[in-house]
């Protein structure tokens, strides 16, 4: 019987012809993944258990990404834990305050991640990865002190669901419409201890940052991780950044998947998540009237240029609502400096948008864009969890950049088409 | 091991921001994070479990318990407030993993996990996996850990396995 690519690709990392769901291995990492609020405590472990050198210092990366530029005393010293750290163990891959940015969108970017890898990070959206054929997925700080101390990782093998999209996209409908309105359907524990493997001729047609925020998205499902095969797009986007050689692996021809579920799109329209889950979703003709105070365009969802082009052609030559905050996070300094010189910055500013440092910083409340009680917002991120925003009475309602960008100007939410 | 404790009821979904909200991330210290235990969805839960007594508390929840963010703050925010056993009709995987490697007891339980009540009192034997509910006088089923997990919860947590380990 063939394997799925989650199954193949951990196969090869335990040593192992076949791996069947259900069972527990122990799998090398090829890279072990922190960040400002995860590693510390990582680090300490890693000590307390007498580790003195990681298993190999151009495969731990350390990004700090969450509280920075520091916001407090506290997240200076979280972050001067991982900047010494990293200095001692020589580290190659830790990214500092003016080279760094959101480290799921970093770390495609500069090619750190390839195809066939098996990557662990202590952060939840680490199965971005996904998208580019390697297998990743989220743990805890344990697991990071663990993987740095041994280059492994204990898993228990996933099934794998398959989604299949077919049909044509509407307008203004993108990738993160289709996996929004994948989690309204199947629910927040949907895809529970699976892999999501995102496939279907709408797929393929594709820009690689559509396909990462799908992938991101997958533990809003409950998924271990999202998965896709890799193809032309994705081999041209590897050759151009790719730091270490590759492998394409391909779902067998005989693959047994636990659920195979198909969605035509030319039924998909933009959808908004309504407070407090992301599985609250409803198409954009059936919001009704929400006005808000504050959309966040950004984070590792879709922080990316091509997120920054679509709000900034919504965006130009109009004005924010009075009424309505609006702020722009690119996701890394290379998105920073592409929207700059292509002069999105410039029409952001224009029509009345602050634009931020990189930062993951109001997605989870912490800095850049905090939430007061009864305060609504519109947001490009990836959660609705009552208070992720900052005051627990506060409420977030999910979208895509379009439709986020289209709503700072209405005042209320709303899809471009209605300006 | 046998663990008596009081139940605090919680019902499906609960996420990691509801355990300890984003804002507290910016330290690890279990006893500053346990101050902030499950705040975001009651405000007054370590309040309302007050001083420690001969009986524990554990909280028992739906499905899907730790949905949402990585943070290995969660489940030691709750051990560090003294809950000593969580019980849930599922877990998400990643809480799931954290609790077993810092050991954190959890127990899945659909059966539990509808019927106790908070306020009651049961009694959980960690090692046969049954749940008494001492309240309702009823027995639950709980799904056994896999031997891999066991042996780890045995070892006591991930690293001292992986000290374990490395001794071999």
């Amino acid at each position: 019987m063939g394997m799925s690519i989650a199954e193949q690709i951990l196969a090869r990392h335990c040593g192992k012809k076949n791996v069947a769901p259900g069972t527990f291995i122990e799998a090398k990492v090829d890279i072990a993944l922190g960040n400002d609020v995860t590693a510390p405590l990582a680090i300490e472990e890693f000590e307390k258990a007498g580790g003195n050198k990681v298993f190999n210092p151009d495969r731990v990366v350390l990004v700090p990404d969450h509280f920075t530029p520091n916001k407090d005393i506290k997240s200076a010293e979280q972050c001067q834990i991982l900047r010494s750290f990293a200095r001692e163990q020589g580290l190659r891959h830790y990214y500092e305050v003016g080279k760094a940015g959101i480290e799921h969108v970093l770390l495609p970017e500069e090619g750190v991640i390839v195809p066939g890898d098996l990557i662990i990070g202590a952060d939840s959206h680490t199965c971005t990865y996904g998208a580019l054929g390697a297998f990743a997925c989220g743990v805890g700080s344990t697991d990071l002190a663990f993987a740095m101390l041994t280059g492994k990782c204990w898993f228990r093998v996933p099934e794998t669901v398959k989604f299949f999209y077919k049909g044509k996209l509407n307008k203004w409908v993108s990738g993160k419409d289709l996996i929004l309105y994948t989690i309204g359907d199947i629910g927040v524990d949907g895809a529970l201890y699976k892999v999501m493997e995102f496939t279907g001729p709408v797929i393929t047609r594709l820009s690689m940052a559509d396909r990462l925020t799908i992938c991101n998205m997958a533990v809003e499902a409950g998924a271990k991780s999202g998965i896709m095969e890799p193809d032309e797009e994705t081999i041209e986007y590897i050759e151009a950044r790719a730091e270490r050689p590759y492998e394409i692996i391909r779902p067998g021809k005989s693959t047994r998947y636990a659920k195979v579920i198909e969605y035509d799109c030319s039924k998909i329209e933009p959808q908004v998540a309504f407070p407090s889950l992301p599985s609250n979703t409803r198409p954009i003709s059936r919001v009704g009237e929400i006005y808000i105070d504050q959309v966040v365009i950004g984070s590792c969802t879709n922080g990316r240029i091509e997120d920054l082009r679509i709000s900034a052609q919504v965006l130009k030559g109009k004005k924010v609502h009075s009424r309505v905050r609006l702020i722009i996070i690119p996701a890394t300094q290379r998105v920073y400096r592409e929207a700059l010189s292509e002069g999105l910055l410039e029409t952001f500013i224009d029509a009345g948008a602050v634009v931020s440092a990189p930062t993951c910083g109001p997605c989870l409340g912490g800095h850049m864009g905090v939430l007061a009680g009864g305060e609504k917002a519109i947001a490009t991120t990836n959660r609705n969890f009552a208070g992720r925003m900052g005051h627990p009475k506060s409420e977030i309602y999910l979208s895509n950049p379009a439709i986020a960008a289209a709503s700072a100007i209405a005042g209320k939410i709303t899809s471009p088409e209605a300006l | 091991m046998e663990i008596k404790a009081k139940a605090y009821k919680f019902g499906d979904n609960i996420n990691t921001d509801d355990i300890i909200p984003a804002r507290y991330l910016n330290t690890y210290d279990p006893r500053e994070l346990a101050r902030h235990c499950m705040e975001g969805v009651d405000e007054d839960f370590i309040r309302k479990l007050g001083r420690p007594s001969v009986i524990g508390h554990c909280i028992v929840a739906g499905k899907n318990f730790g949905c949402g963010s990585s943070r290995e703050h969660a489940p030691i925010a709750i051990k560090g407030a003294g809950i000593s056993c969580v019980i849930a009709e599922s877990f998400a995987r990643i809480f799931y993993r954290n609790a077993i490697n810092i050991g954190l007891p959890i127990l899945e339980s659909k059966k539990a996990s509808e019927r106790i009540d908070s306020g009651d009192e049961v009694l959980i034997d960690l090692s046969k996996g049954r749940i008494t509910n001492l309240s309702r006088k009823e027995n639950y089923k709980v799904q056994p850990f896999p031997e891999f997990i066991q042996e780890i919860i045995r070892d006591g947590g991930l690293m001292n396995y992986a000290k374990e380990k490395l001794k071999k």
